[in-house]
């Protein structure tokens, strides 16, 4: 599904991010883990077009992004809370996001009922603006928005931060559902090795930019993880 | 303490996103901060002979008109001036006592902008006065006293806590208390001109605004020290959001959908809101051509300069900052599967129907003859047909970001100095100034108007040909822009 070929990114002559070679299959759900500064949302930024590539290239389904914008129809993505419209309240951001993805109202609402519990009350009908909502209900929102349309690559960075533990438990029941669909690809970002080994098939660790483990899934992967990252 | 407090304020000072500005930027700037202050020091010296040469007592004059301006100072600074609270938070936890703090900030306040600029024309109205022979000791008692009133709306406006709606109040009481006033039904300066020559003339009356200001000062420091809380008078005000659907927006697809969130972007966000009162400011700017009060205004080709702009406000000050207004969430609308046409043109519809809305209620201007209507009328075709799309491509060249929610920076961002913008500005008036004059020249006005209104029919044909140059624009400085809008001031 996702191919990144000689992908490099640098600022000033400081390399922050360097992949020979990267395959991501469809379906697969797959977890990025790296320390501050790894170069997880430099990655998902290239992949989303929103910085462009110093060398290399992504190729998201058959589209080189940095040329065409066609993946953006199959796309689904929340990175950070710019990707929010501060002066709308929940359901009308959803409707305007549904809008561009050519959704109308009852598929909509059909997929906020579906998610009334992730929800937890306190997002719906709450006469709140988003920019007045707390930073892990902004999340919450954030979300379930890139939801909308079922798109077929899901990017989510640092899915996990800022939400409470029952939110964190209903996130990764989620992005597990998500993942047993084998025509959808999820792509998560997190600090947390935990909660990453739980959601994804496969893990890649990054660090100073550069891949140093790529790993399938197994009982070990956390102990794996733990040791590579303890100092 | 107060040293501390003096490092922290100089370095949020130096550190502030309009100072980090590029050196040509700095420059500009500092000469329209002399231009001006030479501008109101002149006007302050200059007052008192213009007035004495129009047979009037000066001091008398400005007395009477006081009320008025210091009611419009309270207005100004209801809608402008920010109290400093959000920079208070991180203090309460450390080593300082909460008095401290308090008599720290309103003293800050008291450094402010909004009180200084007044003695640029006080001062120098001052000493001409003392020059001429005033009486000394009233004159200081004078200015002692407009300076305690000063600092009694300064307090006023930390009390009323910057409730917008009363800006609106305060304009609605100068408006009727002007009209009565033009009209002959009430004059309240006769009264108040009273209490203002009194100031001068009996001595120890200035007493009583100076006692005022310091017993507003102690309500204003009561007042704050119990509300120095997080969730009491530090806190952000939330607003109760309601979800409007705007459904029948809905037959007009895209357009639909970026139309119902750009009403929203201007319904509920202070800076966005700015550029309607704009609109309205600008909607009575033709007064000063139309009525003959100012000479050199008012002739022919001055009149279409003022057409462009009755009609022109919203246009000017809502288009040139597309697509910034959108630059807090700009990533998300990178990433959704946008067609930058529907984007381009409802922002173009926006500014079409504020520009039609303003022609019709500029009719009034019908009181001045309908060649002044027609001249408007001509102004408007033009806004519509070739400024439009000038604004929105002069968009595109600017990457600042707008802070939706603060209101600093309406007026003159140093957006207003990129030089392709700049560029832009060019033909937007002196276009049509250039060809209403060729045609005035050929011995008719009317066929200035029409050749005016031509060229905005023929930029209305080319409104498709823009777009596309304006989507090119956008994908050409996509990067810049998203990097840009990142950088928040």
């Amino acid at each position: 599904m996702i191919q990144v070929n000689q992908l490099s990114k640098t600022y000033n002559g400081t390399t922050v991010l360097k992949i020979e070679n990267l395959e991501i299959p469809k379906g697969q759900s797959f977890g990025l883990v790296g320390n501050n500064g790894a170069g997880k949302t430099t990655f998902f930024s290239l992949l989303l077009d929103l910085i462009q590539p110093s060398t290399g290239n992504i190729i998201n389904n058959n589209i080189q992004v940095n040329n065409d914008e066609g993946w953006k129809t199959f796309t689904g993505s929340f990175l950070d809370e710019s990707f929010l419209i501060g002066y709308l309240t929940p359901e009308e951001y959803f409707y305007f996001v549904g809008d561009l993805r050519k959704q109308n109202k009852a598929d909509v609402d059909a997929l906020l009922s579906k998610h009334e519990e992730f929800f937890n009350g306190e997002i719906l009908k709450n006469k709140k603006y988003l920019r007045d909502l707390s930073k892990g209900n902004q999340k919450k929102v954030g979300i379930i928005a890139t939801l909308i349309g079922s798109p077929e690559v899901i990017v989510l960075d640092e899915p996990f931060a800022n939400l409470d533990p029952t939110t964190v438990s209903r996130l990764k029941k989620i992005i597990k559902e998500l993942a047993d669909n084998p025509n959808v690809t999820v792509l998560v970002s997190s600090h947390d090795l935990q909660h990453t080994v739980e959601v994804c098939d496969r893990i890649v660790a990054l660090n100073k930019g550069e891949i140093v483990k790529d790993i399938q899934t197994s009982k070990e992967t956390l102990q794996e993880l733990e040791a590579f990252f303890a100092v | 303490m107060i040293k501390k407090f003096i490092y922290l304020e100089w370095k949020a000072f130096s550190r502030s996103a309009s100072f980090g500005a590029n050196v040509a930027l700095k420059i500009i700037i500092g000469f329209l901060a002399v231009y001006f202050s030479l501008i109101f020091v002149a006007a302050g010296a200059g007052a008192f002979y213009v007035l004495k040469k129009m047979n009037l007592d000066p001091l008398l004059t400005i007395n009477k008109f006081l009320v008025y301006y210091f009611l419009f100072d309270l207005a100004m600074r209801l809608l402008m001036q920010a109290i400093p609270v959000l920079n208070i938070r991180p203090l309460l936890t450390l080593r300082i006592q909460k008095k401290t703090i308090v008599h720290f900030s309103l003293g800050k306040t008291a450094l402010s902008f909004f009180n200084i600029i007044h003695a640029f024309f006080f001062l120098p109205f001052t000493i001409v006065l003392l020059l001429e022979g005033y009486d000394i000791l009233g004159v200081i008692f004078w200015h002692l006293a407009i300076i305690g009133l000063i600092y009694i709306n300064n307090y006023l406006n930390i009390l009323l806590s910057n409730i917008d709606k009363l800006f609106v109040i305060f304009l609605g009481i100068i408006a009727i208390l002007g009209g009565l006033q033009y009209y002959d039904l009430f004059d309240i300066t006769n009264y108040t001109v009273l209490f203002f020559d009194g100031l001068y003339a009996i001595k120890g009356l200035f007493l009583i605004p100076v006692l005022v200001l310091i017993g507003l000062y102690y309500v204003t420091f009561n007042y704050f020290k119990s509300n120095l809380y997080l969730d009491a008078g530090l806190s952000n005000k939330h607003d109760i959001a309601k979800t409007e659907n705007l459904t029948w927006l809905n037959q007009f697809g895209t357009l639909g959908t970026f139309l119902k969130n750009d009403i929203k972007l201007i319904k509920r966000n202070k800076r966005s809101k700015m550029t309607i009162m704009m609109s309205i400011l600008f909607l009575f700017y033709g007064f000063l051509f139309f009525s003959g009060g100012v000479k050199s205004y008012n002739s022919p080709v001055m009149h279409i300069f003022a057409g462009i702009f009755v009609s022109g406000g919203f246009l000017f000050t809502f288009g040139q900052f597309v697509p910034s207004w959108d630059s807090s969430y700009y990533q998300l609308m990178m990433t959704q599967n946008i067609p930058y046409k529907g984007y381009i043109t409802s922002k173009w519809w926006l500014i079409v129907i504020a520009t039609i809305v303003s022609t019709i209620i500029a009719s009034f201007y019908l009181y001045f003859g309908w060649q002044v209507y027609l001249t408007i009328v001509v102004g408007a075709i033009y806004n519509i047909g070739v400024n439009s799309h000038l604004v929105l491509l002069g968009g595109a060249f600017t990457k600042t970001p707008i802070d939706l929610t603060s209101t600093s920076g309406a007026f003159g961002d140093k957006k207003a100095f990129n030089v392709n913008a700049m560029l832009l500005t060019l033909p937007k008036l002196l276009l049509p100034v250039g060809l209403y004059w060729i045609g005035f020249s050929l011995g008719n006005p009317n066929i200035g108007l029409a050749l005016v209104a031509l060229a905005g029919v023929i930029g209305f044909i080319f409104r498709d040909k823009v777009f596309i140059l304006i989507e090119k624009r956008y994908k050409i400085e996509k990067y810049k822009t998203i990097s840009a809008y990142k950088q928040k001031s």
